[in-house]
């Protein structure tokens, strides 16, 4: 299934329309597609990103602003790491490449370095797509240093700049991840890794559209690279990881970013998310979005002590984790959940309720008798 | 078994061709191990009785280990039925009834809970947490590893002194095995415990042989492409029998029910899903339980009969032949009582992990992600749906409510990687959207209260 | 999760409190623990930035890396961390009691009881939350490879002594957390969440400060307003006024204050080094001890109000009485302790980097086993837990109507009486399903025979089981072995104590499917070498 191509038709003016006048979209970066998978079913979510909203914004514009931040430590340790792994021409990159992914290739002793330099995101797309091609066709190694990608999503297009793409001798490619967090004794943080993975497999779809213009389409690989500290020390280490999974979801969820325009096309006329709005105005636009919240939410998306706050009001079971739901069928509020299980409304035929019941004669038998030998304890 | 044949491609000649050079590798081979993928029906354990039978005629004893008392009395019951002279030893744990009585009227079948005992005997059967108790004797030269992809690694390390060589046969298809700890601090090491021992064992020995059986016998021509390409997408096989070989027919007319129209769609393509409206319900779901005991009330109503290779006339489609699998243990112990309350008493009914290697005739499945707000890893576990898809020799049919394919789409996906951990295939995930895809060309529509 | 479990957190919702999630204490907690609550480097988690640590709420010490790149500051903080942390250890290494252990002879290959030492007690490490727990890990694995000039005068950075030894102790600790029911090394927030539930989602539980708003709110305000506060409220400075519990720090605080003071720190640091003279020497060392002192007030502002809350969130536990079999499983702690304390003095090299498949196996058996454990033991201790296990059909409580006597057939006819339980339970029984019940603290095994009448009626289900053991040797069985009509019981379908599994190959025999014997071409090489040190390390 290719990824979308939408038709630029009216949906790219409503979008704007959504944005506000004079807003310019938000970039989607590789990490926010790959967010997109983080919560598929979540209505508001969907359409703010295609529409390319900037949610930190519009978080604090409606009171609830997102606790992302990052320190910036870590951010010069992320430099200075990614400096240091591609020092020397790349010449440890591609010597880890070689060892992780290629062994059996010629060693790379010579590289080639495109200049990748060009005006504007375009410019830099074309002429990292130019480079692929000549290193393709060359037979040798080259190293392309923050290329720019483009993919295209919901119709309009994304850029993206992978850390580095190597193209083997054999003509195929490879994204290479660097990440700053440790690989102690060969292992890494799996939710850390399982981002990365996640962030790559963007990176490998972008290149398999340029890829696929090719004459002679080129291989990209869809085992990554993924270079990390070894151990204690700031020197490179790496490991191939398998992204066809990641690739496999990402696709699927892009090919169902078309459902933005149905999303927009049920909002009320004149809705708008522009962060100067009043609140209230702006609380009754994103209420006009269905959203799917749930506790995840809050390490994944700027917007989420927002949609938790009216998730709490509402009283949604799904606030106090996603799990929760499974044995509670048709019941999704609180309120409605403690009623039946106190006997107040329900059908006692209804397992749901029947379960429920016995879940709070039990509880209660036992918090009583609990209570009784407390009691018991103190007359002693 | 008669091979039909129907193309260039003879299934019958391709599976003794692997049977032939899985034994000549296992009795002349080289290697101290031979691994034998095995797809559901495919003559796993036909495959184990000849292998152990020629070890034994060639005069070279051996232990077999299975993972299950249910699984090592099966094998001794098969052993016994082709030669019934053949010296076999039982050996079982002190519990109260260790075996099947069944074992009791074998005169071959020595039992007994020492191992000592059962010195010299040609074969020696019992489970891989039985071996392993088993200290201080002579390495048996070799052994057949049954089920070993449902074995843990820790398990073989518990017992791989025992023997010098082994033929290991399993299905990679079916549920993994587990660990009720965390064993992340292991991911990615070769030995991991709780990795199955297959993995252990070709991370170790990358230079064994690896064979395997490409035909489901079991499996009709309707089933097999399916549940090869969604849970086998890299090692495809295919039925042995082709389109129109068997056949399931009814002498009742159906009476234009969802039940009756579900049976007459998967007696003609195999496959047949009744699908009930969307709506979230607890597990025990008492309309899609009701729904599927009245599907196999009215299979047995209805007349059946199936027509195979197996016979020159048509076999009629009993209480016996027909199974109801679940995932949950709630869940069977509902459509029992379901059942019992429309008067069926004899059809199995039982979870995934219980139908494991067993095979019926048709089987109603209630699907796992049936009327559930959210999926979870243990429901998209591929193994369990590969189970349930794969029992049947004629047709399966699947009871579920609307609205999984969305739930599927909706699924957050953000799992942790571990490094070094080989990437299992397929995902769960995807191999749900290709059987929900089959299932969606077979559907019937019901509302139950229609 | 349980619907039970389900219900509470619905329950702290409706009252704005927290609800129980157990009725008594199922850890042990010491008399006297020692509290750790560590700050680490954004970006580089093995970087310290300081730590409170102590084991008098009082009185904590402070330890500060005033500048985490460097070296030798890091190596300051590590010899500090041991001298305080190494003296209390030891202290419980030296009070010993005799215990009977059953050990093979080597010679006769028979299992004989043998007498050894038992440590009376052990320590107790407390941390704030989980990951807490991952940082002592790493400690631990950062430090017990160093070498130390004793040992190896070539060493170009050797450590402080007793740096590798503090690292041995820290990754047994953090191996034995990882046994289901230990209580060597605790994390706060888990302690909490196993005694208390919510209003809010599990995910939310790991904030210490939400955990306990939601437990012990302030007077006249609700569990969700103060929790709110406690994840959210900022000063105005931007600062989070209950800043989080470690080891990651807010990048607010990173960034506004934490920045400019090391900043400040390195520029004394160079400004003295390039003092000319004594006296401009003296007045530059005053700016960086001024320098130093204000990052080490920053670290203890970020630190004291977590070192604060775990003392309170121990009171609040110490408020449960202690689960009856907590104390048997502290004693299996007592002899991980013990035995560890064992293998340092014996001189063993330091745990390897990653496990052998032998001792992963193992370890992987004992875990599995001690969560099986603890299962049924906090059931048996807990009726809210016991309950729980009833609602799953693994347990069944009601009140005996009948018994009958029977006997088993056979020479020596041995007691087997009939007993007919009334519950309204619905537990999964089959055909001759065992299931126990607790008899003075030992399980007395019962056989399930059959309904008397139908499944599931009105007025409950009448179990009948045939009661098979524990009544003595005798025709008659003994007095109060055998429940009486109108007794209340409660059977459980799991058993309540582990049996051992079976022994594994010594690594020593690791079999051709594993690898073989470490040592081979394919196996883990031994011994362990150190880190080799380069320009920039972290820890």
């Amino acid at each position: 299934m290719p990824p979308p191509r939408t038709p630029g038709t009216a949906l790219g003016p409503r979008l704007a329309e959504l944005r506000g006048p004079e807003v310019q979209p938000k970039a989607l970066d590789a990490r926010a597609l790959a967010a997109l998978a983080a919560n598929p079913g979540c209505r508001r979510r969907a359409l703010l990103d295609g529409a390319g909203v900037n949610k930190t914004a519009l978080a604090s514009a409606l009171g609830s602003p997102s606790a992302f931040g990052m320190s910036q430590f870590a951010f010069m340790r992320g430099n200075a790491f990614e400096a240091r792994v591609k020092a020397d021409g790349g010449a440890e990159l591609l010597r880890l490449v070689h060892e992780k992914l290629d062994p059996s290739a010629e060693p790379p002793t010579e590289a080639a370095t495109p200049d990748l330099a060009a005006i504007g995101p375009q410019g830099r797309a074309a002429r990292t797509a130019l480079a692929l091609r000549e290193a393709s066709a060359s037979g040798g190694w080259a190293l392309l240093d923050h290329p720019m990608l483009v993919l295209d999503v919901a119709g309009s297009p994304a850029f993206l700049e992978p850390d580095a793409v190597v193209v083997h001798p054999d003509g195929s490619w490879t994204v290479v991840e660097i990440k700053s967090f440790p690989m102690l004794d060969g292992a890494a943080d799996p939710a850390k890794v399982g981002a990365a993975a996640r962030q790559s497999a963007v990176y490998v779809l972008a290149l398999e559209e340029v890829a696929s213009r090719l004459e002679t389409p080129a291989e990209v690989r869809h085992r990554v690279l993924l270079v990390c500290p070894k151990d204690f020390t700031n020197l490179p280490t790496a490991a191939a990881v398998d992204v066809r999974k990641q690739r496999a979801v990402t696709r699927r969820q892009l090919a169902r970013l078309t459902r933005v325009e149905e999303i927009a096309d049920a909002l009320p006329e004149g809705t708008c998310f522009a962060p100067d709005l009043p609140r209230e105005q702006l609380t009754a636009a994103v209420e006009a979005l269905p959203a799917a919240y749930a506790p995840e939410c809050l390490a994944a998306c700027e917007l989420a002590f927002h949609c938790r706050g009216r998730s709490r009001e509402e009283g949604a079971v799904t606030s106090l984790g996603r799990s929760l739901r499974a044995e509670l069928g048709g019941l999704t509020t609180a309120e409605d959940v403690l009623a039946a299980a106190h006997g107040m409304a329900g059908d006692p035929e209804d397992p749901t309720v029947a379960a429920l019941r016995r879940a709070a004669d039990l509880r209660a038998e036992a918090l009583s008798a609990a209570a009784a030998r407390a009691e018991g304890a103190r007359c002693h | 078994m008669t091979a039909p044949v129907s193309s260039a491609f003879s299934p019958g000649a391709a599976a003794t061709r692997a049977t032939d050079a899985i034994l000549r590798d296992t009795l002349h081979g080289t290697h101290r191990g031979v691994v034998v993928d095995s797809p559901p029906g495919a003559g796993k354990s036909t495959l184990v009785v000849r292998a152990a039978l020629e070890l034994a005629s060639a005069g070279r004893p051996l232990m077999i280990i299975a993972q299950t008392n249910a699984q090592v009395d099966d094998l001794v019951l098969r052993l016994a039925e082709k030669d019934d002279e053949l010296p076999v030893g039982r050996l079982h744990s002190s519990d109260t009834d260790p075996y099947d009585k069944a074992l009791d009227d074998l005169p071959n079948v020595r039992k007994s809970t020492k191992a000592a005992d059962l010195a010299g005997l040609d074969v020696v059967i019992s489970t891989a947490a039985k071996w392993a108790h088993v200290k201080g004797v002579e390495p048996w030269r070799h052994a057949i590893v049954d089920e070993a992809y449902q074995m843990r690694s820790d398990a073989l390390l518990a017992v791989a002194g025992l023997f010098e060589r082994a033929l290991f046969v399993g299905d990679p298809g079916q549920l993994d095995p587990f660990a009720i700890v965390g064993s992340e601090q292991w991911a990615g090491l070769s030995y991991d415990p709780s990795a199955s021992a297959v993995t252990t064992l070709l991370a170790h020995n990358r230079e064994l042989p690896q064979h395997r059986l490409p035909v489901s016998w079991r499996l009709p021509a309707s089933a097999a492409p399916l549940v090869s390409g969604a849970f086998y997408p890299y090692t495809p096989f295919r039925s042995g029998t082709d389109h129109g070989d068997r056949q399931l027919a009814f002498a009742v007319p159906s009476d234009g029910s969802g039940p009756d129209r579900v049976i007459d769609e998967a007696a003609e393509a195999g496959w047949g899903l009744l699908e009930l409206p969307a709506r979230h319900t607890p597990r025990t779901d008492p309309e899609a339980v009701r729904a599927v005991a009245q599907v196999v009330r009215r299979l047995l109503d209805r007349g059946g009969a199936a027509t195979s290779e197996r016979s020159e006339e048509p076999v009629p489609l009993t209480a016996d032949r027909i199974a109801v699998g679940t995932a949950h243990r709630d869940q069977a112990a509902s459509v029992r009582s379901a059942l019992a309350a429309l008067g069926v008493t004899d059809v199995v009914v039982d979870t995934a992990n219980r139908l494991q290697g067993r095979e019926y005739d048709v089987t109603v499945v209630l699907h796992p992600l049936s009327g559930r707000p959210d999926a979870t890893a243990f429901h998209l576990e591929t193994g369990r749906l590969c189970v349930l898809a794969s029992r049947h020799r004629h047709a399966c049919i699947v009871v579920c409510r609307a609205g999984v394919s969305e739930l599927l789409d909706d699924h957050p996906s953000t799992e942790p990687v571990q490094l070094g951990v080989t990437v299992k295939f397929p995902d769960g995930w995807e191999a749900n959207h290709a059987v929900l895809a089959t299932l969606g060309e077979h559907r019937v529509a019901w509302r139950p209260s229609d | 999760m349980s619907l039970i479990a389900t219900l509470s957190r619905l329950e702290a919702v409706r009252t704005g409190r927290a609800q129980p999630a157990a009725t008594v204490r199922h850890r042990h907690l010491s008399e006297r623990p020692l509290v750790l609550v560590p700050l680490i480097t954004a970006g580089e988690a093995g970087a310290p930035l300081g730590a409170l640590v102590g084991t008098d709420r009082d009185a904590p010490r402070l330890l500060v890396v005033p500048q985490p790149r460097d070296r030798d500051l890091r190596f300051t903080f590590l010899a500090e961390l041991a001298d305080l942390v190494l003296p209390y250890v030891d202290a419980y290494g030296d009070v010993v009691e005799a215990a009977e252990r059953s050990e093979t002879d080597p010679e006769t290959g028979k299992r004989v009881k043998v007498e050894v030492d038992l440590c009376a007690n052990a320590p107790q490490l407390i941390v704030p939350s989980r990951t807490g727990i991952d940082f002592v890990r790493l400690l631990g694995r950062a430090m017990r490879f160093r070498r130390t000039a004793e040992q190896d005068p070539e060493a170009p950075h050797p450590a402080p002594p007793r740096v590798p030894l503090l690292g041995r102790w820290l990754t047994h600790f953090g191996e034995r957390a990882r046994v289901p029911g230990s209580s060597l090394l605790l994390a706060l927030t888990d302690l909490l969440a196993r005694h208390w539930a919510t209003g809010q989602s599990s995910v939310e539980d790991q904030h210490l400060g939400a955990l306990l708003a939601w437990i012990d709110p302030p007077e006249g305000e609700s569990g969700d307003a103060a929790a709110r506060r406690a994840e959210l409220a900022r000063d105005g400075d931007g600062q989070l006024l209950c800043p989080p519990a470690g080891p990651a720090t807010d990048p607010a605080f990173d960034n506004k204050l934490l920045a400019p003071a090391i900043e400040r720190y390195d520029r004394a640091r160079a400004a003295l080094a390039a003092a000319e003279d004594g006296l401009e020497a003296d007045d530059r060392f005053g700016d960086l001890t001024a320098a130093e002192r204000e990052i080490r007030a920053l670290v203890e502002s970020r630190t004291r109000p977590t070192w604060d809350a775990v003392w309170r969130g121990l009171d609040l536990l110490r408020e449960l009485p202690e689960g009856a079999h907590a104390t048997d499983r502290w004693t299996r702690d007592r002899w991980s302790f013990t035995g560890h304390r064992d293998r340092i003095i014996a001189g063993e090299p330091p745990q390897p980097r990653r496990d052998d498949a032998v001792t992963a196996a193992n370890k992987l058996a004992t875990r599995e086993r001690e969560q099986a454990r603890l299962d049924a033991q906090e059931a048996l201790d807990d009726p809210l837990v016991m309950a729980g296990r009833r609602l799953a059909g693994e347990a069944f409580a009601g009140e005996v109507t009948e018994v009958v006597m029977a006997y088993s057939e056979g020479k020596r006819p041995s007691p087997r009486p009939l007993v007919t339980v009334r519950t309204d339970d619905r537990p999964h029984l089959g055909e001759r399903t065992k299931v126990y019940r607790s008899l003075g603290g030992k399980p007395q095994a019962a056989e399930f025979v059959g309904y008397d009448g139908p499944e599931g009626g009105d007025h409950g289900n009448l179990v009948v089981l045939r009661i098979v053991d524990k009544m003595g040797r005798g025709k008659e069985p003994e007095e109060g072995s055998v429940p009486q009509k109108g007794d209340p019981v409660c059977f459980t379908l799991f058993e309540h104590d582990q049996r051992g599994g079976a022994k594994l190959p010594d690594p020593e025999e690791t079999p051709w499917t594993h690898g073989g014997p470490p040592g081979e071409p394919d196996a883990v090489p031994l011994p362990e070498q150190p880190d080799p040190p380069t320009e920039e390390d972290t820890l």
